[in-house]
């Protein structure tokens, strides 16, 4: 123990010189790039050499498991089973056929219909397209992330010594590095914003405001080691629109607002979030809604309306789905914003995995465990595409418009379009949709005639 | 024995994540310990959207359940599983001596009449053959147009005049259909 003593003060010294380099460091290459929105392109490079130590990490992997005779397990993202796309009517048709002689067009009952529904059923048990969507997305290649390895026996002590020293940078050089930045980002937005709402109204205020906004944005997007690509940028989202963008997690909030000034629509909330809220709303309008005023869909369309009425003020960002995504899929977007009448600005947000899955599965982790995942990840990589603007037609409804929408986004995204609704992680599905099975059903064994049905 | 690759176990919600690529196990330890840890209930099978909305779901969850029982292991799991293999598979390791594959074009057909036989009697009787009518067409058929229905069925099947349908008579209606191709599920990989 004593002899450690002449050593503390060098440690102390060490400790003291560190902290200064790091902090100049953060200053110079993260936060003065931030303010300005430039960037030195450290982020790419690292990407770069990352994707290299994969791709050999997942050899390794696949040297390890061949040695001993066995297949690596890999998921596969298209599906594991063979699905035909064909409807009710002619796979009924198709196994009457092959069964009997008889005339296909007359309607009537078979013991082999049973076939139909059984087959179908057991498909949806074995590979279906709904439950999938609400769990994170497995990878193809490891990432030296434990999280993601599903080969654990298949590891050798190379790789896992690779695996330590991915750890190490991770939890002891990343993460101190990215709290001490989201620290500063968020603080900065509850400091600035609270400052800029002291000035007076006009041209100076809104400056201040949207400049303020984006650089705190952008510090976050740094705190996250976000590496966004904007596609099409002149598609922008402007005044008095709405912008419509597939959820997958709170990031995408952080991800839009580092590259365009947007108003915000939400729930008030208690904590840390609250006070950030109603910093913001003293800087420029965004609108919040009290918990009680959320249920009332009424209230809020009008207060959306407003707002989008005055051409001065900022587009909305809303997210139609409700609920968070897998970011495989597009599920179905809630037809209140698309009442209301206004462009709507479509906006796809595509995540690469491979670094640091971003979806947040709010059934399995908390928002602190899922943002410390986010800072121990190695970096958040997505695309962001802005799609031309839309505006519904003279004689659609909402319900069409929405999904005119959702099919552009998912189209240009890469992602797959379905018509389920996101609630169906918390809710069971309606029961209209068997009953259209079986009415379709029903047509095949009676025909059509009206007068069948059940007094 | 063909190799095998196991699905992770992930989550416990659907047994979608859990599905084996090919049928019998290599890793036998732990298939062993998958068997051990890991049940579901009916309420598992209801949660997933696509087989809640099958008019026939309810029967075919059932199909899962041993006699009087709540849960299901995993091996019960494939073993229903397994009576959808495509048949050709059986070609490749042809076993004269074994018992008869769980997929074999009987077993199939077995499968799908214990899906119209609601107490397990082995035979299909009016009221059954009714109540899973009322099953697949809801409330678009009136009652007495689906009696005839399950009378006109019952009366081209049955042979031996006890007005109920036996295994032998099923097999014999459905003797020309391609059950081989309509009751299976092909793997992509």
């Amino acid at each position: 123990m004593f002899l450690l003593l002449p050593f503390n003060s060098l440690i102390v010294n060490l400790l003291g010189i560190s902290l200064t380099v790091l902090f100049t460091l953060l200053l110079v290459f993260i936060i003065v790039p931030a303010i300005f929105g430039v960037s030195f392109g450290i982020r790419k490079l690292y990407m770069k050499t990352l994707l290299k130590i994969f791709a050999w990490a997942t050899l390794r992997m696949e040297r390890g498991a061949k040695e001993k005779n066995h297949q690596l397990y890999k998921p596969y993202t298209n599906g594991i089973i063979a699905k035909d796309p064909t409807s009710l009517e002619e796979e009924i048709k198709e196994i009457r056929k092959s069964g009997s002689n008889k005339a296909l067009d007359t309607p009537e009952f078979e013991l082999s219909d049973i076939f139909y529904f059984c087959r179908k059923g057991m498909e949806t048990i074995m590979d279906d397209e709904v439950t999938k969507r609400f769990s994170a997305e497995e990878l193809e290649s490891w990432n030296l992330l434990s999280r993601t390895n599903y080969n654990f026996q298949y590891i050798s002590l190379r790789l896992t010594i690779l695996w330590g020293l991915g750890v190490l940078i991770r939890y002891c050089f990343l993460l101190p590095l990215r709290i001490a930045l989201a620290f500063t980002g968020v603080s900065l937005l509850v400091v600035g914003t609270t400052m800029v709402g002291y000035l007076p109204n006009g041209r100076f205020k809104e400056f201040m405001s949207k400049h303020v906004h984006l650089m705190c944005y952008r510090i976050c997007v740094r705190a996250l080691t976000a590496i966004i690509t904007y596609h099409d940028r002149e598609n922008r989202p402007r005044n008095g629109g709405i912008c419509v963008a597939n959820h997958t997690s709170p990031i995408d909030v952080i991800i839009l607002a580092s590259d365009g000034y947007y108003a915000m629509v939400g729930q008030i909330h208690g904590g840390l979030m609250g006070v950030i809220q109603r910093a913001m709303v003293k800087a420029c309008p965004h609108v919040w809604f009290e918990r009680s005023e959320v249920k009332d869909r009424h209230l809020v369309a009008e207060r959306l309306t407003e707002h989008v009425q005055d051409k001065s003020k900022l587009p909305i960002l809303i997210f139609p789905e409700g609920t968070c995504i897998n970011n495989t899929s597009v599920m179905m977007f809630k037809k209140g914003s698309f009442e209301i009448g206004a462009t709507v600005y479509p906006v796809a947000i595509k995540y690469d995995p491979q670094f640091g899955d971003a979806f947040w599965n709010s059934s399995k982790y908390g928002m602190v465990t899922y943002l410390l995942r986010m800072m121990t990840s190695w970096a958040i990589v997505c695309s962001v595409w802005y799609l031309p603007p839309m505006t519904r037609e003279a004689n659609e409804d909402a319900v069409h418009f929405a999904n005119r929408v959702k099919s552009a986004i998912a189209r240009q995204g890469g992602l797959v379009d379905l018509l389920w609704d996101g609630g169906l992680k918390r809710e069971k599905v309606k029961d209209t949709f068997k009953e259209e099975q079986q009415k379709l059903y029903s047509k095949m064994i009676v025909g059509n005639h009206e007068d069948r049905s059940r007094s | 024995m063909r190799k095998c690759s196991v699905y992770s176990l992930n989550s416990l919600l659907t047994f979608n994540q859990y599905v084996l690529n090919a049928y019998y196990g290599q890793d036998m330890a732990l298939l062993k310990a998958l068997e051990e840890l890991h049940r579901l209930s009916r309420e598992d099978f209801q949660r997933i959207p696509e087989l809640a909305i099958n008019p026939l779901g309810d029967r075919i969850i059932n199909a899962f359940f041993p006699e009087g029982e709540d849960q299901v292991n995993f091996r019960g799991f494939m073993r229903t599983l397994a009576h959808f293999r495509p048949i050709e598979d059986n070609e490749k390791s042809k076993d004269v001596n074994g018992p008869e594959p769980l997929n074999s074009r009987s077993n199939k057909l077995h499968f799908a009449f214990r899906l119209y036989d609601l107490d397990k009697d082995d035979k299909i009787s009016r009221d059954e053959l009714l109540q899973v009518l009322r099953m697949m067409v809801g409330v678009n058929i009136s009652d007495e147009q689906l009696g005839s229905i399950a009378d006109r069925t019952i009366q081209e099947a049955d042979q031996d005049g006890d007005s109920a349908i036996s295994f032998t008579e099923f097999v014999k209606v459905l003797e020309k259909v391609d059950v081989e191709q309509k009751m299976s599920i092909r793997f992509l990989h």
